[in-house]
């Protein structure tokens, strides 16, 4: 194996994506576009709720000056924008932050009547107040709510505290920096990422076909057979060109999903093999598109041709299919696209480790149906599509 | 030298060489024999067999019955070792589009595992030669027909091959660049290369070559040097040789 003939292969073929605006689109603009629609619509960004749950932990409730406290959060309900549920505890609210039921928890805490009271007994003398601090936590994933509702907070507050009177300068009670909270709420976005992962890397199937077909028509397939080059140097360099493609693409799918309010349930670990595992993948998909080729009488039929592979694995096997009957998602079972998917929403929906069995079998059987589609679509197309 | 080129005066060894596609005979029974640094031309009709005879001399196709030796070895047994010997410039025009005439040349000489330096040095020496040097950083899908055919053909030879295997070099470009090409197929031949050229221009093959082998439904009918051909059936060109041969002229096809 001379790497001086792949490594000049790779690039060449990494050349064509970045220079040949079919292929650029197809690979890379393409995922990213439907990233971002699919993002907007069911996402974070798609999903803004017209309120905002803001749990209250009230821990003001039984004292002299409580009334200032339900006062308080009479307000805030008041506001119709803030859906308020009081929470017996921090910790239990807490934890519906962190499960995405509430975009915010607001902590008032036992000193606030007597503060408020303070106040209104001296207004003029600072020196004579209780002060305190109302604690705000917000969900760092909801990007309406860290906007929206620490200005509202303010201002009920200020209203509560102040009434009429103009805001002092100096006030007895402050609202807390809010803390970002990494809530682990699911949107229905999330439940399509990994399929999104999975259907950007198919269309390689539709590259390779065409590439290999045009190549032909070209004459440079029998050029390049005119050289030293063997087969399997040949073969060597697309599969290491179209695993690097498979990676660039869903690297620029996960920052866009990302961007657009997708929350990955797992750590770097489950990054990396949910990134080998589409790497692997993307083999399975130039194997089904050499098969294409050796098929395909030109590379326009090509193109058609290649569907015949990209439908079943996109409507079985990607995000198409979550929306499918029992028995299509039975038939999704076939196709190689499903386990990519049912690994990745393993590694990042459900918080498998990487040594999960689920996850383990499911990268077994990619690899197996990726060599396998890999050794057909090179003998296919060495004895009967070179020609 | 080598034991190789010890015993092996003749660049290139054709044996009762058939090949057959389904029902067609392509090549009929050829036997052939190209001396090293010979510029030999295979003349005749399109459909005549030449790119057959082409493709099986650099092991893509598995003759029928006979043999092929290229440099020495045989070409269906050892194809990676001819591989290694030839340069190729296909009839089609196949160069990447994406790539600049530059990269193109480059890439191929990288297929022959080319030292850096040397491949920098022949690439430039090349370009220069077909006029492309201020072009050469373009893509190729921007240049003009004229212009992809001259890089089709330095791809071929940027590797300094032994033997060179030229088909239809110059089909489709202007006279100017023909001459051009004729100069560089002359250059080949004067650093004591060996160079099979097809071609249906008779005046090229008369132009350049030192023998000519005219082939016709895959069978060589005449062979000789242009001078000698001419001579034989006392005619004024290669043409007329073609038309006492088959009654027909070579543009005509089979």
């Amino acid at each position: 194996m001379n790497i001086q003939r792949v490594s000049v292969l790779v690039k060449k073929d990494l050349k064509k994506l970045i220079r040949d605006p079919v292929v650029l689109f197809l690979i890379a603009l393409f995922p990213v576009i439907l990233t971002l629609a699919f993002g907007t619509s069911f996402g974070a960004l798609g999903s803004s709720p017209a309120t905002y749950q803001v749990g209250v932990v009230n821990m003001d409730s039984e004292g002299l000056y409580d009334h200032w406290s339900q006062y308080f959060i009479g307000n805030l309900t008041e506001t119709k924008i803030l859906n308020i549920q009081n929470y017996p505890s921090n910790e239990t609210a807490q934890t519906d932050l962190l499960q995405g039921k509430l975009q915010a928890v607001l902590l008032i805490p036992s000193n606030f009547g007597q503060s408020c009271n303070s106040f209104w007994n001296t207004p003029t003398n600072p020196s004579l107040w209780t002060n305190t601090t109302v604690q705000l936590y917000l969900d760092s994933g909801s990007m309406f709510a860290t906007q929206a509702v620490l200005p509202i907070v303010h201002q009920v507050l200020a209203i509560t505290v102040y009434g009429e009177l103009p805001s002092p300068s100096a006030r007895p009670i402050q609202m807390s920096n809010p803390s970002l909270i990494q809530a682990s709420k699911i949107t229905m976005f999330d439940y399509m990422a990994p399929g999104i992962f999975a259907y950007a890397t198919i269309f390689i199937t539709m590259t390779v076909a065409q590439s290999f077909a045009e190549d032909r028509e070209t004459g440079l397939l029998r050029r390049i057979n005119t050289t030293p080059t063997t087969p399997a140097e040949f073969m060597t360099s697309q599969a290491i060109s179209n695993m690097v493609l498979a990676l660039i693409q869903v690297a620029l799918v996960f920052v866009m999903a990302y961007l657009v309010g997708y929350h990955p349930n797992g750590d770097a670990s489950s990054l990396i093999l949910a990134f080998i595992i589409v790497s692997v993948f993307s083999l399975c998909n130039v194997g089904f598109g050499l098969i294409t080729a050796t098929i395909a009488k030109s590379s326009g039929a090509a193109t058609g041709l290649a569907f015949v592979f990209i439908m079943p694995q996109m409507f079985l096997g990607t995000f198409v299919g979550l929306a499918l009957s029992p028995t299509a998602k039975a038939a999704g079972r076939f196709v190689p696209s499903y386990y990519v998917t049912d690994a990745i929403t393993s590694l990042l929906l459900r918080g498998a480790p990487i040594s999960s069995p689920t996850v383990l079998l499911d990268l077994a059987v990619v690899s197996i149906c990726s060599i396998a589609a890999l050794l057909i679509g090179i003998a296919l197309f060495s004895k009967y599509g070179k020609a | 030298m080598s034991d190789r080129e010890k015993t092996h005066k003749a660049a290139i060894v054709i044996d009762n060489l058939t090949k057959k596609f389904e029902d067609v005979t392509a090549v009929d029974r050829l036997s052939l024999e190209i001396g090293k640094g010979e510029l030999f031309g295979l003349l005749g009709p399109n459909g005549a067999g030449k790119t057959t005879i082409i493709n099986v001399l650099c092991g893509l196709l598995e003759p029928t019955s006979g043999s092929a030796s290229v440099g020495g070895y045989n070409a269906q047994k050892e194809p990676e070792k001819v591989k290694e010997l030839i340069g190729v410039c296909t009839q089609e025009t196949a160069v990447f589009p994406y790539l600049t005439g530059r990269e193109n040349v480059q890439l191929f000489g990288n297929l022959y595992a080319m030292p850096k330096e040397a491949l920098k040095r022949n690439t430039d020496e090349l370009l220069e030669k077909i006029s492309l040097t201020e072009d050469a950083d373009r893509r190729v899908g921007k240049y003009s027909g004229g212009m992809r055919r001259r890089v089709n053909l330095i791809m071929a030879l940027v590797h300094d091959p032994e033997i060179a295997f030229l088909d239809e070099p110059s089909v489709g470009m202007d006279p100017q660049s023909r001459r051009a090409v004729w100069d560089f197929i002359r250059g080949l031949k004067q650093k004591g290369r060996t160079v099979i050229l097809t071609t249906h221009y008779m005046d090229e093959a008369e132009e350049l070559c030192d023998r000519v082998g005219i082939i016709d439904h895959g069978k060589l009918i005449a062979l000789g040097s242009p001078g000698q051909l001419k001579d034989k059936f006392g005619v004024r060109n290669l043409e007329e040789v073609f038309i006492q041969l088959t009654g027909r002229r070579i543009r005509e096809g089979i």
